[in-house]
């Protein structure tokens, strides 16, 4: 790489953000947040799990920039730290489910016939299973860990991958070069990996990244009713949970973790949608049921 | 089309089974079991009070035979007794039933009233300010968790003004109001918990409709119509909402299920007396007989829905055949 003027890399920037606003602000939110949880350990003012009696339930200061808790722990520290749950879980369930889905989606739309058949059954049963009541029966009684909860999202979340990648396979089976490539011999195995999967991925990346927003929803929300990163390890959905307990006389307890969830998921459906429309412009704010 | 209703319905029967044995494993796998939970609450337990409880809820069986048992009394919708009170499940659940049907249907009404014609004006308008202002919206709606929408909201309206209750479907002392501020005091009460359940399904409705809206308006027969020299109230609501809606009302019935199993969270928090919560409380309590009979009723209106949406389809759209 050559050393080019800043202002050139200035210019470039500033041209991808007219073209690709999605991307722009998704990205920026995203790599904010990664940039988080991976320094937590250095930039949080406060240890996370440090109690501080004697400073109960302060409100938002300079000392506290978002106050503290009932335990007289700093709620940022607390906040910065929550990062990495969140971050941990969103990328675990959906490598899961991307794994699960391409596999299935690839098999059933490359074999075709009865494995396709049976396949695509499997995913109308499924899709059958009332998701969120599975889960919660599944944490509830197999036992609250942020492990479970990975694999469960992992678990279910796969269907609309597999569909996903079965519909690409079947449309890339009957183009040319996929046809000469059979032609010439080729092991099904070096047909799927090398010229198939690389040319379905572009909407396995945009499932991935709402994905990766749900599944930090669906996390916050386990947390909140108490089935998931058990305290005082600091996840959002159980600081929301503890927050609760102090609705009327610590309004800064439930709001700030609230809002780290909500922009987080926000980042991440910004990037989603943006590299959708960057893939496909054809689909431009057509939304994610179209 | 008789023949592929017919093979539906009958595909729903190994769904309910299979559905029914997943939920049984999953809850048999749990460690601690009703009976221990129960008298570990009490100090001083007699272990073989334990052991005389465990024999009672039939708990010491091997499991292919718990769930047998199960499922025959499930033929004579027989659901059991609940292990909290001794009472039918059914009857639990009955009692539950319509504190969600009023709030559920109540905001699947509104959830239409509202997203359908936001979706439409958004497709009408693309790309225009009012298409903006529903696409960023929408976008909050997504990212948003809606139990923390609901603590906000329960935040400003309970706490800060105090112009709302926040918890329960009526006041604790609802009996001694006189009539007239009756129908006010649960109106208070159903404002919150309302707006929470509807705006948490708004987002993604609204996006459909306008999805929906917009293949059509780009289809021939709508230019057609322009080209022929209707007017254009006739070509949106006569042409293009009549065919737009099609998919729209096939979501109804994939929400029906919400409508009864209504949301679990939401219902936690506002205490609403409701299926959602029941199904939280059980789940917590390890209460397997009301779990069992809570999942398995909620499986069924899911699946259930799935087919109304179906033959909704076929109903209103005469293109779609099924064989």
């Amino acid at each position: 790489m050559t050393n080019k003027p800043s202002t050139v890399k200035g210019s470039r920037l500033s041209t991808f953000f007219k073209r690709d606003p999605l991307i722009f602000w998704g990205g920026a939110v995203v790599s904010i947040l990664v940039i988080t949880a991976l320094t937590a350990q250095w930039i949080a003012p406060y240890d996370p799990l440090l109690q501080v009696l004697n400073d109960r339930l302060l409100p938002p200061s300079l000392h506290h920039w978002m106050g503290t808790d009932q335990f007289g722990r700093d709620v940022f520290s607390r906040l910065l730290y929550g990062s990495r749950i969140s971050l941990a879980v969103g990328f675990v369930a959906v490598s899961i489910f991307i794994l699960i889905g391409t596999t299935v989606g690839a098999v059933a739309g490359y074999y075709g016939g009865w494995v396709d058949g049976l396949l695509m059954r499997l995913v109308d049963v499924v899709l059958c299973i009332p998701t969120f009541l599975l889960i919660l029966m599944v944490i509830a009684f197999v036992g609250p860990s942020i492990l479970n909860i990975m694999v469960v999202i992992g678990l279910t979340a796969w269907t609309d991958v597999a569909r996903l990648v079965r519909g690409e396979f079947l449309s890339l089976k009957e183009r040319e070069f996929i046809q000469a490539a059979k032609l010439i011999g080729m092991r099904d195995s070096r047909l799927i990996w090398k010229h198939m999967l690389p040319n379905a991925m572009g909407p396995v990346l945009v499932a991935a990244t709402l994905g990766v927003g749900t599944a930090i929803l669906l996390e916050s929300s386990l947390s909140y009713l108490g089935l998931g990163v058990q305290p005082p390890t600091a996840s959002w959905g159980n600081m929301l949970m503890e927050g609760k307990e102090h609705l009327t006389d610590a309004w800064w307890l439930v709001t700030f973790p609230g809002l780290a969830v909500f922009f987080t998921v926000l980042g991440y459906n910004l990037l989603g949608e943006g590299l959708r429309d960057m893939l496909d412009p054809r689909l431009k704010g057509s939304g994610r049921n179209g | 089309m008789r023949k592929f209703l017919i093979r539906r319905l009958l595909m729903m029967v190994p769904l309910l089974l299979g559905i029914s044995i997943l939920s049984f494993l999953i809850m048999h796998l749990a460690p601690g079991d009703p009976a221990t939970l129960n008298a570990a609450m009490r100090s001083n337990i007699d272990p073989s009070y334990i052991e005389k409880l465990q024999v009672f809820y039939g708990l010491k069986d091997p499991l292919y035979l718990q769930y047998w048992h199960w499922l025959e009394r499930f033929c004579t919708f027989d659901f059991g007794d609940s292990f909290r009170d001794s009472r039918p499940v059914l009857i639990v659940i009955a009692e539950r039933i319509p504190a969600t049907v009023y709030l559920s249907g109540l905001s699947l009404i509104l959830l239409f009233v509202i997203a359908v014609p936001l979706g439409v004006g958004a497709a009408y308008y693309q790309n225009r300010f009012f298409d903006r202002f529903v696409s960023v919206f929408t976008f909050v709606g997504y990212s948003a968790p809606h139990y923390w929408v609901a603590l906000m909201l329960m935040l400003l309206f309970g706490v800060n003004w105090g112009i709302l209750p926040i918890s329960g479907m009526a006041d604790t002392n609802l009996d001694y109001l006189p009539w007239y501020s009756r129908g006010g005091d649960y109106l208070a009460h159903l404002i919150l918990p309302l707006a929470v359940t509807t705006y948490g399904s708004l987002a993604s409705v609204s996006r459909y409709a306008r999805t929906s809206m917009l293949e059509v308006i780009r289809q021939d027969y709508i230019r057609t119509a322009r080209a022929k020299g209707l007017s254009e109230f006739q070509v949106i609501f006569n042409h293009a909402l009549r065919n737009a809606l099609i998919p729209i009302v096939t979501l109804f019935g994939l929400f029906l299920p919400s409508v009864l199993g209504g949301a679990v969270i939401i219902e936690t928090i506002f205490s609403w007396p409701g299926m959602g919560r029941l199904f939280w409380e059980s789940i917590v309590s390890h209460n397997y007989p009301v779990v069992m009979g809570v999942g398995i009723i909620l499986a069924f209106f899911t699946l259930l829905g799935n087919f109304l949406a179906d033959i909704g389809y076929a109903l209103l759209d005469p293109r779609v055949r099924y064989d």
